[in-house]
């Protein structure tokens, strides 16, 4: 199979629309600017070694642990540990936390919509070290019940792992209420909380969120680089390093910094809170614009996630199209240039769709027909126009020649 | 989502998934059969005009609707190419092998695809020949192996709402009206 024959086939759209910004995307060319001397003019040099170069790289990772404390409200609250990605912060915190508590072992409460890598993380550390895990129901539209939580917590309770925002449809938990009730019940039950998809689009305050104790960044949900991961840790917080080597700068994480990625994600967390509020209020009405124009031309489309958008995170749209299959309505609206992803089976490994849709009870057929898009304040009024104009076309010639129709 | 693979579809997978051929319901169709279905995110439904032509059973025309991935539409749209002319009997020797070869391969995750449509073929020809109330003998009375896998994909979602096999998180019922949280 010939790739390059399958995109000379595809062909370059008329207009092109990346909404796919949950599976990552472009990086803005000042960030990308910001990225180019550290590799070969500046900061080459390895960040623990006492020459100018190393320095010069040193300063890149502080400075970016400085500016994270400054927009997380985090100062002396504890340590940031650049890893390389999302992933590998949620590694850390869930498998980190048990290694460091392997005698003790206990739950591990995760809830039902968390990413697998938070997930996965908690079902080796059940099969390596005898935790248990449970995962916390959610009702419809994703939501933890904070009385759900507090039955479930109990002495034997080590780790509460429940994400801010999620991922797939954007229901922003109310972590502070949350991580509240796990303390109250067992104050030495730790809780991490990814918060991926919750930077730069709703507001985190570490001091207020005082019984957070682990907190997971990405660079590349913020149009950052891949490849730089951060995770906040709480100062005193028993945690050990899941990779072993070399240790640099980092205490909790092995190998060689990444400064260039870590410059350009310094960047775009620069930009992403640089005028906060207005990129959400942007992203917020480009986001509503979009599913406002959809559901205006399409019949039979379920939202889901939170229906009252202003519990949702301003970035996140996920439509289910009834009678028609996600992968096949990714593809097509490629060839239109609307780029999206689904929580179909067809698009996974393994057959089996979205775990985060059948948490929130949709069924398999419902779950099949569901896309993905994220607004950024990158997006135009035109970008969300064209696709609203493409969405009807798009789904129209599929549910044409549906085997599924009503 | 899920875990991810990556599908480098053929240029004839999306040739054919852009502009299939024979897409849509027939009328005066002969046979209607269909595999797989919604729950499982995969469904083909294969519609066949028989004719008689010097004593043989010739498909005249095939049609098919498919609710599915690129690649399933992809594999109808071929299969239905590639009966139509043929005796019902060369039609019946046409494997799930044969289709992924006509597109070019298929990414083995979606061998499936093939399987199904094959399988849709193959409960069409049974199915006309329940109708004509005559098995011709070059047609076995035991299952091939796509009418099989057919099957298998079907009862696989009865076992997904059934809890077993995968581990799917059930949302509690609520105690309280909305609760989100707040």
């Amino acid at each position: 199979m010939s790739v390059g024959e399958l995109l000379r086939v595809h062909g370059k759209p008329p207009r092109e629309v990346y909404f796919d910004l949950e599976n990552s995307g472009y990086v803005p060319r000042e960030v990308v600017e910001e990225m180019i001397p550290y590799f070969n003019s500046v900061g080459y040099g390895h960040p623990s070694i006492t020459h100018k170069p190393g320095w010069e790289a040193y300063e890149v990772v502080h400075e970016t642990k400085e500016l994270l404390s400054r927009v997380l409200n985090a100062g002396g609250l504890g340590e940031f540990a650049i890893v390389h990605s999302g992933t590998e912060a949620n590694n850390l915190a869930v498998l980190g936390h048990a290694l460091a508590n392997r005698e003790r072992r206990g739950k591990i409460l995760v809830s039902a919509v968390e990413h697998l890598s938070v997930i996965h993380p908690a079902e080796l550390a059940e099969r390596l070290f005898g935790f248990r895990v449970l995962r916390v129901p959610v009702d419809g539209e994703g939501f933890v019940d904070p009385e759900v939580l507090r039955e479930l917590v109990d002495r034997d309770t080590s780790l509460v792992s429940i994400q801010m925002v999620n991922h797939e449809i954007g229901t922003i938990q109310m972590i502070s209420e949350l991580s509240r009730i796990v303390k109250e019940v067992n104050p030495s039950t730790v809780f991490h909380t990814d918060a991926a998809d919750a930077f730069g689009r709703v507001p985190i305050d570490l001091r207020e969120l005082e019984h957070v104790d682990m907190l997971t960044i990405s660079s590349h949900k913020i149009h950052g680089p891949r490849g730089v991961g951060v995770l906040f840790v709480r100062e005193g917080l028993r945690l050990e390093p899941v990779l072993r080597g070399q240790l640099s700068s980092e205490r909790l994480w092995p190998g060689v910094e990444n400064v260039p990625l870590i410059a350009g994600f310094r960047k775009a967390v620069e930009l992403a809170f640089d005028g906060f509020e207005w990129h959400v209020s942007k992203t917020r009405e480009l986001r509503d614009a979009l599913v406002r124009g959809i559901l205006e031309r399409v019949a039979d489309v379920l939202i889901n996630g939170p229906s009252d958008f202003s519990k949702r995170a301003p970035d996140n749209a996920n439509l289910s199209f009834l009678y028609v299959e996600g992968e096949a309505l990714t593809v097509e609206l490629s060839l239109h240039g609307v780029y999206v992803s689904s929580g179909s089976a067809c698009t996974s490994r393994i057959l089996e769709p979205s775990h985060v849709l059948l948490a929130i009870g949709r069924r398999h057929e419902e779950a099949h027909g569901s896309i993905l898009l994220k607004t950024s304040r990158y997006h135009t009024v035109e970008d969300v126009e064209y696709a609203v104009e493409v969405f009807p076309k798009a789904v129209a010639r599929l549910r044409s020649i549906s085997a599924a129709r009503a | 989502m899920s875990t991810r693979i990556p599908l480098p579809y053929t240029p004839k997978v999306l040739e054919l998934f852009r502009s299939p051929k024979n897409a849509g319901p027939m009328e005066d169709a002969d046979v209607v059969e269909s595999a797989g279905s919604p729950a499982c995110g995969d469904m083909i439904r294969l519609y066949l005009k028989v004719s008689e032509r010097d004593g043989e059973e010739v498909i005249e025309r095939a049609t098919f609707e498919s609710y599915g991935c690129a690649a399933n539409i992809a594999a109808a749209s071929i299969l239905t190419e590639l009966v139509v002319g043929k005796s019902m009997r060369e039609a019946w020797r046409i494997s799930w092998k044969d289709v992924a070869d006509e597109l070019g391969g298929l990414p083995p995750i979606k061998y499936h695809c093939s399987i199904l449509a094959v399988g849709a073929l193959k409960r069409a020809v049974r199915s006309y020949y329940g109708k004509v109330g005559r098995r011709p003998d070059w047609l076995p009375e035991d299952l091939t192996i796509e009418e099989r896998q057919t099957l298998e994909e079907e009862k696989m979602i009865e076992r997904l709402y059934s809890g077993q096999g995968f581990r799917i998180a059930i949302a509690l019922p609520r105690s309280g009206s909305s609760g989100q949280g707040a």
